[in-house]
């Protein structure tokens, strides 16, 4: 396979998340970065991934991203359409799920979420959506993957409002809690991943983005960010990841009426 | 029994000041028209009950029609934020708006529960979460039988849960295609159902297993062609996405909501 030259550092962040899904896995995908990505994972080197959305579909093939969780698209190809209540309670609950694939507005060193307020809770600074489906995915799929844009906003060193569940304090704090759920094993960034040091469970890095230096990522870290002792080079995106990618978000575009 | 009565005539008749209003449906057949016939007759002090508020009940908050909203995802999906809502959170405005706050899990558990005559829904839910700490009706309770912890969230049971469908036929038998979310069982759920449907058919062609609502399970029926826009009605019509942007601008401002308010919804004669 051969390297492109150019792509985004958006680009790079979608087909690093996406290389992380194996073939045949079960993966409950959240819109946005996380439905991106295990598209892009379908269609690319996991032609036999299960794409399960919280609207109903299992086992969706959508040609085009969809723009809501809850899109035509994803009900015209899926193996099945179920209530929302049967996928949250047989499907998820159910420990039918391999993979979480979670976005974030924010997260801490212990792959914590925060998706519900900046500030106090009563009186917060910025209203945040809210939880959704996340805080049974974060404890209930096998493993979880959060991807996100990196920065000081973004990766904070105390939340807000833990929304959904990392490893908590960190070191066996989640254990504990004794979750069917493996926890997050990985946070797939625009710089980097990160991924949890062994006993500590703080996220460290393992692979920096090609041309991407640390003290880059430091910038970016709201916490004193530590790298592991053999950081990698993430391999850049083949020009197939590449050519895949463009060509499905140039069909959505298309196909939602939009130039960008 | 249902009645196949005007959209006007029904949110007079089933939907009351200080009711408990759950308008479902998730991203697709969101009931856009009978919101805004509440917005048109002034209802006030609801408990608006939805698990994606999304653009209809930043309207309705917008427009001043609630007290209370349990939701568990206030979103504009794909898009940001949902203005108004975060103005009445942030900024009490245009009153005050008191937050239920639940993940997804939990609301439909609920709804099952509720449609299934039972006081609370019991799931896994909210490990580690500090959603417990804030929502006081999120609470642990034991197993009978290995006292293991699980989480209880009290039923949901809305005065009126109301949705909008593709079809019904001239008994007012409802038919749901598509995403399901959790429509059938906030209906059943409910003391009051109201349905707004694309058009009343002499079949409904329904499959053995279809998503079928008899019609001694609803209140009334409304024919609402489009009932559904700016959501989508599988095999009717698309999601207008250009106006799920817009209203990014559009209730961005007090003004703005205003002006789109007056324009689009109040000015409109009701159905």
């Amino acid at each position: 396979m051969t390297t492109a030259t150019a792509y985004t550092t958006t680009e790079m962040m979608t087909v690093a998340a996406a290389r992380r899904l194996p073939d045949r896995a079960v993966c409950f995908v959240g819109i946005g970065l996380p439905s991106t990505a295990a598209n892009l994972a379908r269609i690319t080197h996991a032609p036999r991934i299960v794409l399960i959305y919280e609207s109903g579909p299992i086992g969706a093939k959508p040609r085009v991203l969809p723009l809501s969780i809850g899109d035509g698209e994803l009900a015209d190809t899926a193996d099945t359409v179920v209530s929302t209540a049967e996928i949250f309670r047989y499907w998820l609950q159910g420990e039918r799920i391999d993979v979480g694939f979670l976005g974030a507005a924010q997260v801490d060193k212990f792959g914590n979420i925060n998706t519900t307020v900046i500030g106090p809770y009563a009186r917060p600074t910025v209203r945040l959506p809210g939880a959704g489906g996340a805080p049974e995915i974060a404890a209930l799929a096998k493993e979880v993957l959060i991807v996100l844009q990196q920065s000081k906003r973004t990766f904070v060193d105390k939340l807000d409002f833990i929304t959904s569940a990392g490893y908590l304090t960190g070191g066996d704090a989640r254990a504990r809690l004794k979750l069917p759920g493996k926890g997050p094993v990985a946070i797939i960034t625009d710089l980097c991943v990160m991924e949890p040091e062994p006993v500590s469970n703080e996220f460290i890095v393992t692979s920096l983005h090609a041309g991407v230096t640390r003290a880059k990522v430091e910038e970016a870290t709201g916490w004193a960010i530590r790298f592991a002792s053999d950081v990698r080079v993430t391999p850049e995106p083949t020009e197939r990841e590449l050519s895949v990618l463009r060509d499905l978000q140039q069909r959505t575009a298309v196909a939602h009426g939009r130039a960008d | 029994m249902a009645d196949i009565v005007t959209l006007r005539e029904a949110v007079g008749t089933l939907i009351h000041d200080g009711d408990v209003v759950a308008m479902e449906g998730f991203t697709h057949l969101i009931p856009f028209a009978a919101g805004h016939e509440v917005i048109r007759q002034k209802r006030r002090d609801l408990t608006l009950v939805r698990m994606t508020p999304d653009l209809i009940y930043d309207q309705l908050i917008g427009a001043g029609c609630a007290r209370r909203l349990v939701f568990s995802w206030g979103g504009n999906p794909g898009v940001g934020s949902l203005h108004r809502f975060r103005d009445a959170v942030e900024h009490d405005w245009p009153r005050p708006l008191e937050v239920e706050e639940h993940s997804h899990a939990a609301m439909a558990n609920a709804y099952v529960a509720g449609a299934a005559n039972l006081p609370f829904a019991l799931f896994r839910g909210y490990a580690g979460s500090d959603l417990p700490r804030y929502n006081d009706r999120i609470r642990p309770v034991n197993c009978p039988f290995t006292g293991e912890v699980l989480t209880a969230v009290p039923s949901l049971r809305p005065d009126v849960t109301v949705i909008h469908a593709q079809r019904a036929d001239r008994d007012g038998n409802v038919l749901i295609r598509g995403i399901l979310g959790v429509q059938k069982e906030a209906v059943l759920a409910a003391r009051r159902a109201l349905i707004t449907v694309e058009e009343i058919v002499d079949d409904l062609g329904a499959d053995t297993n279809a998503c079928l609502l008899p019609h001694w399970v609803t209140s009334a029926v409304c024919v609402v062609p489009r009932g559904a826009h700016p959501s989508y009605a599988y095999g009717y019509y698309d999601r207008d996405n250009l106006f799920y942007q817009e209203w990014d601008n559009i209730a961005r401002t007090r003004e703005g909501f205003q002006s789109w308010l007056n324009h689009h919804v109040l000015k409109e004669p009701a159905a």
